[in-house]
């Protein structure tokens, strides 16, 4: 298994997603050597073997952003690695590792994650005579949130998705931008949507009130409080979100936002939010974890997924744990499997607004929307994917072409 | 026009003021913690007592030392200061040492204080209630400590109007200071004393920004095609500004000595030079701001029904309250005005006071951040971004205090 990052040390959901599948997969009997490029204890894993492809702190490559696909072109100075100085340079020293590992050990299936490791993936290919299974988190095109994106990433994209021998996506949203954008036939492609591991969240978590405080006060005065928690990038969508709180305000003043999170999108939304005279209904949190993340969906009366897109988009479920009502870009790919929702088009802020309006007014219809949900999210299982994995491994034969 | 007994005379006026920084107040302080103003980081360039203690050491404390020797020295010799609220409790706490050589400063009676709002504000553009409160707040902090009344009266920022003007006049101020501004004094000079328009017994005084800010802004710029600044050359300049006029007006802060201006650039020994060269002059002398009044009629009449203030290329407020956030923030703080004062909780109203301090909504200003040009402007914070969120927080978290403890007010913006 070739990943980029594992909890504690991930910065998004790629590494939860990695998490529980692997250890679902540990469950249905596959026995696991998963590389990340990083140096770091994870002492919640004992299902299988970790390998530190180099010796960086999990914190170097995060600050060369796991996910911003434009530290690709830029170095960053600083890293105890000679020419690891940006993440082209990490993912030749994973490489490197990676061709080293295959030499040693044989192994019946290569499953890669994203293009953070496709190139390893292809190297561990043409060294082995295991089959690739390429899995499909997010496409560059994703990450660009309409914009052009890197060409190199795009580039590598196009080889490991050619040369894989079965692609996963995690959505059928993110199936079809496979086969629009990378011109790759369908019938290549197994959707696999991304599931919940409710047993993780039940760790003796209680809810802690003072946390978010103030929020709390406003919600004793009658306030909805509507949530994003990601990263602000151009992704996320977010512009489209603090302008729709805007307009619902016009119409029902007792909501707030809580924006829960960071990211190079973070200056322009203050910004924006004091332009459309709302700051004061704007909590901005800065990036959390632990309490204070888990915190931020018990808070949290109604949680948006506002992504521009979105190839699955794992916190939803997690917020749908924590009691939220769900309102969903139709560019979501975790929409695909929830029905007791609300979803727009991520530029519809009219729309996302009524549903806000709708949803803070109406005690019934906001219960309702958070009962059912929950019945929704609860069959979504790890275990299931795992089942669909191991088939993809033992009936995958090796079918992609060099190019 | 001028009085012919008088001597040509330098208002120096030298503003001394510290804001209370806010911490990296966030989310999960708010309604929990009530501290903004207490960094506990000793190194954070947000801690109170840190800057307070190296400015101290810098400026207040060889500034002084060098006034109190130029007092001494030369009979002639005065200078005016403004001192904020928000400085003195400060040093009382953290430099009582700055305060006393403050007091034997004034003690010389060559020394004249000049009024301000207590909490260096912009109350002004907000509530006037709230700003006269603050000028008597200040008034009665002066006059227990340096045992002085003051009479002349300059607002923060030198942000001056005509109703500001008539404002003091009926305050009774003898006299109220501004920026000398070209588009406003056209073909008149700063060097005069001049009546505010619509006022009966008020006098005028305008900053020579020239003279001034060869001090405050260019003394030590290596570009600066004048650089190095002699006395000599300086001396040679006023004597040119003032011709046959009474009066040059320098006004800047405090802490161009030392601390804008470093030791090391020759800023201290080119005072002294200066001020020995200048007094050397049998027909020159220094007024304080009183002085300087009081020895001159008014030349005319200047109106200035737009806001002037003495910073950046316009002069006006946009530093301040150019941008949204700044107007957002100081809006509700602002709004907070009756709920506050209602309570009688004088640490409350001293806390929403101090975040009255104009100096934040400087730190949120935008219009060299998006040049990149971050160093034009003094900031604690990595960005004014930050700034406005630490200071939004603090102001949710009044409005907590005041409906926790007091049950007055909502927590609704």
């Amino acid at each position: 298994m070739l990943g980029w990052e594992l909890p504690p040390h991930n910065s998004g959901g790629l590494g939860v997603a990695c998490y529980h599948l692997s250890k679902a997969l540990a469950l249905q009997g596959a026995s696991i050597d998963f590389v990340v490029p990083y140096d770091a204890k994870h002492e919640n894993i004992d299902y299988m073997k970790i390998h530190a492809a180099t010796a960086l702190e999990p914190l170097d490559r995060y600050g060369m952003g796991a996910y911003d696909s434009k530290f690709a072109i830029e170095s960053q100075p600083g890293s105890k690695i000679k020419d690891a100085k940006d993440i082209r340079g990490v993912q030749r020293h994973y490489t490197k590792y990676v061709e080293r590992l295959v030499s040693k050990k044989k192994f019946d299936a290569i499953h890669a994650h994203d293009w953070l490791t496709m190139e390893a993936g292809i190297r561990a290919k043409q060294l082995t005579d295991a089959p690739l299974i390429v899995h499909v988190h997010a496409t560059e095109f994703d990450r660009a949130g309409g914009n052009q994106g890197n060409p190199i990433v795009h580039e590598i994209e196009y080889q490991g998705l050619m040369v894989a021998d079965r692609i996963i996506a995690v959505s059928q949203i993110t199936k079809n931008i496979i086969i629009e954008k990378y011109g790759i036939p369908a019938d290549k492609i197994d959707v696999m949507h991304n599931a919940i591991d409710v047993d993780s969240f039940n760790d003796g978590y209680e809810y802690d009130n003072r946390t978010y405080r103030y929020l709390e006060g406003l919600k004793d005065e009658g306030y909805t409080i509507i949530s994003a928690v990601t990263r602000f990038t151009i992704q996320k969508g977010l512009e489209y979100l603090v302008r729709s709180v805007a307009k619902a305000n016009e119409r029902y003043d007792r909501i707030a936002l809580l924006l829960a999170g960071d990211g190079e999108q973070r200056d322009e939304l203050i910004a924006l939010a004091a332009d459309l005279g709302i700051s004061d209904k704007v909590f901005f949190t800065g990036f959390v974890r632990g309490k204070q993340w888990r915190d931020a969906y018990s808070v949290s009366d109604i949680f948006v997924m506002s992504s521009v897109s979105e190839p699955f988009g794992l916190t939803a479920l997690e917020a749908a744990h924590h009691d939220n009502a769900l309102i969903l870009t139709k560019q979501s790919g975790v929409a695909e499997v929830l029905h007791s929702i609300f979803t727009y088009d991520f530029w519809d802020v009219d729309r996302l607004a009524d549903q806000i309006v709708g949803i803070a007014t109406s005690d019934s219809l906001k219960q309702a929307l958070r009962e059912n949900v929950t019945n929704e999210y609860a069959q979504l299982s790890w275990n299931d994917v795992a089942k669909k994995c191991m088939h993809a491994y033992s009936n995958t034969a090796r079918v992609g072409v060099f190019a | 026009m001028s009085n012919v007994n008088a001597k040509r005379g330098i208002t120096l006026y030298l503003h001394v003021h510290q804001p209370l920084r806010v911490r990296e107040y966030s989310v999960f302080d708010t309604a929990i913690n009530h501290d903004y103003f207490d960094d506990p980081d000793p190194l954070s360039d947000r801690n109170n007592e840190k800057i307070f203690n190296k400015v101290a050491d810098k400026s207040y404390r060889p500034m002084n030392a060098l006034l109190e020797k130029l007092l001494k020295t030369h009979d002639d010799f005065k200078v005016s200061l403004s001192i904020t609220g928000t400085f003195i409790e400060q040093a009382e706490q953290w430099g009582p040492d700055v305060l006393e050589s403050f007091k034997r400063l004034v003690d010389t009676g060559k020394v004249e204080i000049v009024s301000e709002t207590y909490y260096h504000s912009l109350a002004f553009f907000y509530s006037r209630s709230e700003f006269e409160n603050q000028v008597e707040a200040h008034k009665t902090k002066i006059r227990e400590l340096f045992g002085v009344e003051t009479s002349v009266f300059r607002n923060t920022e030198l942000a001056y109007n005509d109703a500001l003007a008539q404002w003091a006049d009926g305050y009774g101020f003898k006299g109220i200071l501004a920026e000398g501004w070209d588009p406003i004094l056209d073909w008149r000079s700063p060097n005069f004393v001049y009546q505010p328009e619509g006022t009966k017994d008020i006098a005028l005084l305008l900053k020579n920004y020239k003279l001034s800010d060869d001090l405050a802004f260019r003394f030590s710029n290596k570009a600066w095609e004048e650089y190095p600044l002699t006395a000599n050359k300086y001396t040679e300049w006023a004597n040119a500004s003032i011709d046959d006029a009474p009066l040059i007006n320098l006004f800047m802060d405090y802490e161009t000595f030392g601390e804008h201006q470093w030791e090391d650039t020759g800023i201290f020994n080119f005072f002294e030079d200066f001020v020995g060269r200048w007094i050397a002059n049998p027909d020159n002398t220094f007024y304080t701001v009183s002085e300087a009044i009081d020895a001159n009629k008014p030349a005319g009449v200047i109106s200035m029904p737009a806001t002037v203030t003495w910073a950046d290329a316009e002069r006006d407020l946009t530093a301040w309250l150019g941008n949204n956030m700044q107007q957002e923030a100081m809006g509700h703080l602002y709004a907070l005005e009756k709920d506050i004062l209602r309570t009688k909780d004088l640490e409350l109203i001293s806390d929403w006071r101090k975040l009255q301090t104009s100096d934040h909504a400087y730190y949120m200003c935008t219009k060299w951040f998006s040049d990149g040009d971050v160093h034009a402007y003094f900031s604690p914070y990595e960005s004014p971004y930050d700034a406005f969120l630490y200071y939004m927080n603090a102001i949710r978290d009044l409005r907590w205090r005041l409906h926790e403890t007091h049950k007055t007010g909502g927590l609704r913006g």
